[in-house]
């Protein structure tokens, strides 16, 4: 039957060599793009948070003095804050003090704002980019492996089994899977410790909380791309220069899923930060997850606000990082653009 | 929270019946735990407050932070009270909360997403811009967000939540009316005047709707799972309620205690969770979105039915007899190669032409150990320059010996049908034509990229050297197609196969590409196997032809006799009638093939 | 009886720094009641202009005449008016709501352009009418595309867009995406329902072999222009633009080797 596949693209020629000659000022425009992007969603970001607070019900002040505080001191405190300013000049002088790095006092612990996400930024981070590099580095080959195993209808056992243990796995929650490994080596065992940050041990369960239940969904997710992969005509003209397999893996294939992996990374950090919260609480890591569940229960919210914006920042930052390193690696991608 | 995406989900298939694939997914394994995890849970959610909210009340004062008993099989809690009863009759508020903020983030996740179709553009750049930051943001921290404003509590955890899966479902609903508006048949309703609002409704959300009920099942044990964190971490449920979160966080300061309270949360968590993924699982089993796994299919053995080879060649290139190819379908197999034999001599030029369904692009594949399982080939002999690819009856994909890998990759070449995914993506033009000499000619990487520059330049490619560092995509398809001759030519190639190899291209292209195959066969002597549906092109090129119909050779001539109306068999002489040629007569009726029309599948007589 | 003109017509994709013109200022008369054939390689516009014709994608100068009213841009009566062109697309399998089956895909075209035909029951009488026109057997109403072969599929098309009750037919491809074997059924019937409805038809295709046998005349396109039009048994056994010649000499034709020529050094043929 004739097919109806797209008849030659006369353009690619000339876009071909329109871009192969300024692939280095392709990147550069698309990374300015970006970046303008990146500012863009900074100012929503700012602006959200700024509007979060002022949206409270009730008077934040009083909320966090507490009913005991005198109509003096509430109003003074106001004053202090500029809260009785007009809407416009509390975003500027928001604005400002962002700018300058005052982000204001924190009601609670009676510090900078700043010193406070100083201190404890490091913690979450660590967490968080750990754990990052651990679910890759584990769940992309896995994917991989599996999906070259069980393709075509291979091993329909090791199929079944697989997708099901993952699909299990990937359902729990970490925290369910924290409070697990706490019983194990808290209770049963004391192998690892399962509080603080102190020595290279105390850093493994919590990682691991972190990272199992996003290693099986990735893997998965990594599998179903790789099976894509095989079945592309591409791999087929690879199978007919008669290679090694591991050639045709490693060569072919894998070049084609460093993008899709680095993608699902991508999406899967978001999730990784917010997990950093719960995980924190339950291991007592004295990261910015523990401090945000204080200070939003203490209705402290010149904090509250803060941690808020850094964890916004990061996954706004983390997000560009991986775009740059996605285009430099994808010779098609600065073509597309969002 | 482990929040993975909600993946977007192929282009669903029209069942026939969906009513049918529905019960058939009930029945499967898969389908029967999913229902029978989702009756229990409904049924706890219903009647769990009720049969053990009583007991889930009585605080015995004596009894603190007891180890399992018969009395109390999870042990009692701080309060002295029974810890299974509790978590029974917390079963409500956890599901009720989940589905609750599905349902809104659902709502207002499709309302946002199918709102710049409808509306005009600036309003949805705003909705875009916005869903654009909201989605980089991890939605626990939208949902705590939200507890700041609205407070604690757990209608504030269930806006929260419900909020924050929002974007989510947006950006999904946006994609799939995207995928759906971008439709030949939205552009056939727009072309008949069907309104905006009735292609939307009719046309646009029926293929939204399967793929956001699947996600939304999902979703709800995200949302569960979601809302037992927040109340974790002390943000939800406000004593003295209670929920599974709650609970959880207040076993832990026990657990050095007693641990089974812990336990048994985390498994009614687990327990909720599964349910709700595995109801999602049959749910796109029933909607067509995931493919069932394929059971296990008795092979058949290989048939013993000898075809006998219309036309026999002294010391061919290629020797094929008896082959057969069997595929999966259905619950069984189909053969779409049914027992063929013939010869391709040295030089020689042989097209195969065949319709649809006849088995032509298979064959070729097949005879060159290029199809895997689950596809079966098997054969009495396939012969390549004298070195038998059978073992066993059967042609298999993995090449056992390393002399017969280099023999195949060396000396015989192809050019395939798409020449848009024939070549890696990923890898420069030069490299993977340069990576034959690599493997099978001896070079080392300098070497071998000099001639594969060396190549591409033999067959007309401008500017060889530079555009050896090209990637496929910077070439037109006449181009790619040469670049997949210059790889086969990297060696000295007995036998050339190309299927379709211009079908995707236009016509003036064709030409040229066509020289180029004639001119390989003139100065190399190589001898091409040359699949097409254009007959035309066939009897211009080839100097012998294979008719194949339905699985089977059915006539093999010589293109003089095909050009001269000499064919013999009805089927080619149909062929050749209904093709239009450009010496027809003018405003005349087309000759047609009737599509009932059944053809006689035995071959006509065989020359010598 | 209805006349087709397009007068200077350029398309236009993208915007700004990325735009291109897909058709650069194409001027064309399809008379009354006429079959012209537009051939054309990949990148010379022909499918562009049809989508332009039809409103899919509006071109952004030159006028486009369905009996002298420009249609472009149309808004109310002028709206209606453009709806008497209708059009056929190349792929049955994705033209037709996978969903649907082809009594509502018929019925849908007659909810929009037939308010005569008041119930049920008079719609349902039309679509079994039109079965018969495309000569499909009238039991198949309830089936799904994909319970259908491609000609068959096809042929619901071509009962929905004469559905529509036009005036003007425009056929992009119609018969790419078949086999050769049941391309002659589709066609003959192409032709029969213009004559039978004295249509005006633009049939749109690659293959000259069909369109000499079935249009009356022929405009040929490249990279967006027209570069000859005429007769089609002139245009395409004497061409005199180099292009047409190219094109025509191109085809391969039964028993005929193909052409030797010195082939030109270049990627692809200009």
């Amino acid at each position: 039957m004739t097919t109806t596949l797209p008849r030659t693209d006369a353009l690619a020629t000339v876009r071909g060599r329109r871009a192969r000659s300024s692939r280095g000022g392709a990147i550069g425009a698309f990374l300015l793009r970006r970046v303008i992007r990146l500012l863009w969603s900074v100012v929503a970001l700012v602006t959200v948070v700024f509007l979060m607070v002022r949206m409270i019900p009730g008077d934040p002040v009083r909320n966090a003095l507490g009913t005991n505080a005198t109509a003096a001191i509430v109003e003074a405190r106001r004053e202090s804050l500029g809260l009785n300013d007009p809407l416009w000049q509390q975003y500027l002088s928001f604005w400002k003090g962002l700018l300058t790095g005052n982000l204001g006092e924190s009601f609670s612990l009676h510090l900078p704002v700043t010193t406070i996400l100083e201190q404890r930024l490091p913690a979450t981070l660590e967490l968080a980019f750990l754990s990052l590099a651990t679910v890759l580095v584990v769940s992309i080959p896995l994917g991989i492996v599996i999906a070259a195993l069980t393709r075509g209808g291979r091993r329909p056992g090791l199929d079944v089994a697989y997708t099901s243990v993952s699909g299990l796995v990937a359902v729990i929650p970490e925290f369910v899977i924290g409070v697990a490994l706490v019983y194990l080596f808290a209770v049963q065992t004391t192998l690892l410790p399962v509080a603080g940050r102190e020595g290279p041990n105390s850093y493994v369960l919590p990682v691991l909380a972190l990272s199992i239940g996003l290693i099986a969904g990735v893997s998965r997710i990594v599998r179903v791309e790789a099976l894509t992969v095989f079945s592309q005509d591409y791999i087929r003209t690879a199978r007919a220069k008669r290679m090694s397999r591991r050639r045709l893996y490693l060569n072919h294939a894998l070049p084609n899923l460093v993008t899709p992996a680095l993608t699902v990374g991508g999406l899967v950090l978001g999730s990784l930060v917010a997990g950093t919260v719960l995980v924190e609480t339950i291991f007592s890591w004295p990261g910015l997850g523990l401090t945000i569940v204080d200070a939003v229960r203490s209705k402290d919210f010149p904090l509250a606000q803060g941690i808020v914006l850094v964890y916004g920042l990061i996954v706004l930052v983390a997000n560009l990082l991986i775009d740059f390193v996605l285009v430099c690696l994808d010779p098609r991608s600065t073509l597309k653009d969002a | 929270m482990t929040t993975l995406p909600p993946p977007i989900p192929a282009a669903p298939a029209a069942s026939s019946s969906s009513r049918h694939a529905l019960v058939t997914a009930l029945r499967s394994p898969l389908g029967i735990v999913a229902s029978l995890l989702l009756v229990t849970l409904i049924l706890l959610a219903t009647f769990g407050p009720v049969i053990w909210g009583e007991t889930a009340k009585v605080a015995d004062l004596t009894q603190l932070s007891m180890a399992p008993s018969a009395a109390h099989p999870l042990g009692t809690d701080a309060g002295g009270r029974d810890v299974l009863a509790r978590l029974l009759s917390a079963t409500r508020i956890s599901v009720v909360t989940a589905v609750l903020a599905t349902a809104i983030g659902v709502t207002l996740g499709v309302l946002l997403g199918l709102l710049p179709t409808v509306a005009p553009n600036w309003v949805a750049r705003v909705v875009n811009s916005i869903l654009g930051v909201a989605l980089a943001f991890p939605s626990l921290l939208l949902a705590i967000v939200v507890s700041i404003i609205v407070g604690v509590g757990v209608v504030s955890v269930t806006l929260a939540i419900g909020l924050a899966m929002a974007p989510a479902y947006a950006r999904l609903a946006q994609t799939l009316g995207a995928s759906a508006a971008g439709r030949d048949y939205v552009d056939a309703a727009r072309v008949l005047g069907v309104s905006r609002f009735r292609i939307l409704t009719r046309h646009v959300l029926p293929n939204v709707r399967d793929p956001l009920i699947v996600n939304a099942s999902i979703g709800a044990g995200t949302a569960l799972v979601a809302s037992t964190g927040l109340s974790f971490l002390g943000l939800g449920v406000q004593a003295p309620d209670y929920d599974w979160g709650r609970m959880l966080n207040e076993s832990l300061d026990g657990i050095f205690v007693n641990a089974a309270p812990t336990l048994g949360l985390s498994a009614a968590i687990v327990f909720a969770g599964v349910t709700f993924a595995l109801v999602g699982e049959t749910l796109a089993r029933a909607f067509g979105l995931n493919r069932s796994p394929r059971r296990q299919r008795r092979r058949r053995g290989a048939s013993n039915d000898e075809v006998a080879p219309l036309h026999v060649v002294d010391d061919p290139v290629l020797r094929v007899r008896d082959l057969q190819v069997r595929v999966p379908r259905g619950d069984g197999w189909a053969d779409p190669v049914r027992g063929v034999s013939f010869d391709v001599g040295r030089g020689e030029i042989v097209g195969v032409v065949g319709e649809s369904g006849s088995g032509k692009s298979l064959t070729c594949m097949a005879v060159a150990a290029l199809l895997e399982e689950p596809i079966e080939v098997a054969a009495s002999t396939v012969q390549f320059e004298g070195t038998e690819l059978t073992a066993g009856g059967r042609v298999s994909s993995r090449i056992s010996s390393a002399g017969v890998a280099h023999q195949l990759g060396a000396r015989m070449a192809f050019v395939l049908q798409d020449p848009a995914t024939s070549l890696n993506p990923a890898l420069h033009v030069g490299t993977q034509v340069a990576e034959v000499g690599l493997l099978h000619g001896g070079l080392d990487r300098k070497s071998a990229h000099r001639r594969a520059v060396d190549r591409l330049d033999a067959v007309r490619i401008p500017d060889a050297a530079q555009r050896a560092q090209a990637y496929p995509h910077e070439f037109s398809g006449g181009m790619r197609q040469r670049a997949m001759i210059a790889m086969g030519l990297m060696g000295e190639p007995a036998l050339l196969i190309a299927d379709e190899p211009t079908t995707a291209l236009d016509v003036t292209v064709q030409r040229e590409v066509m020289s180029l195959l004639a001119e390989v066969n003139e100065v190399k002597g190589t001898a091409l196997l040359f699949v097409s549906h254009d007959i035309a092109l066939v009897s211009s090129f080839c100097t012998r032809v294979l008719v194949m119909y339905r699985g089977a050779i059915v006539e093999d001539l010589t293109a003089a006799d095909l050009a001269a109306g000499r064919a013999r068999h009805p089927y080619t002489r149909a062929l050749v009638e209904a093709i239009p040629h450009l010496e027809a007569e003018p405003g005349t009726a087309f000759a047609t093939i009737a599509e009932d029309a059944e053809f006689p599948t035995e071959p006509v007589g065989s020359r010598s | 009886m209805t006349e087709l003109v397009l007068e200077d017509v350029r398309v236009r994709y993208g915007s700004g720094s990325s735009a291109h013109d897909a058709v650069k200022g194409v001027s064309l008369t399809v008379a009354s009641g006429r079959t012209v054939g537009l051939v054309g390689e990949s990148g010379s516009g022909k499918s562009t202009i049809a989508r332009a014709i039809v409103g899919l994608h509006e071109p952004h100068a030159g006028r486009i005449l369905v009996d002298g009213t420009d249609v472009v841009r149309a808004h109310g009566r002028t709206a209606v008016l453009r709806r008497d062109v209708q059009m056929i697309f190349q792929d049955a399998s994705s033209s037709l709501d996978p969903r649907m089956n082809v009594g509502a895909s018929i019925a849908e075209a007659l909810e929009v352009r037939r308010p005569d035909l008041k119930d049920v029951k008079a719609r349902r009488a039309e679509v079994a009418r039109l079965l018969e026109v495309v000569e499909l057997d009238p039991a198949r109403v309830g089936d799904l595309p994909s319970q259908l072969s491609g000609g068959q599929r096809q042929r619901v098309a071509i009962a929905r867009a004469l559905a529509a009750a036009p005036r003007v037919l425009l056929a992009d491809e119609i018969t790419s995406a078949l086999d050769v074997s049941v391309q002659g059924t589709v066609l003959n019937l192409l032709r029969k329902v213009q004559q039978e409805l004295d249509l005006t038809v633009l049939f749109i295709s690659h293959n000259l072999a069909v369109v000499r046998q079935l249009c009356e005349e022929v405009a040929v396109m490249k990279n967006g222009l027209l570069v000859e039009s005429g007769p089609t048994t002139r245009v395409i056994d004497a061409p005199e633009h180099p292009y047409t010649r190219e094109l025509v000499r191109a085809v391969p034709r039964l028993g005929v080797p193909l052409a030797e020529t010195p082939l030109s050094r270049s990627g692809d043929p200009r």
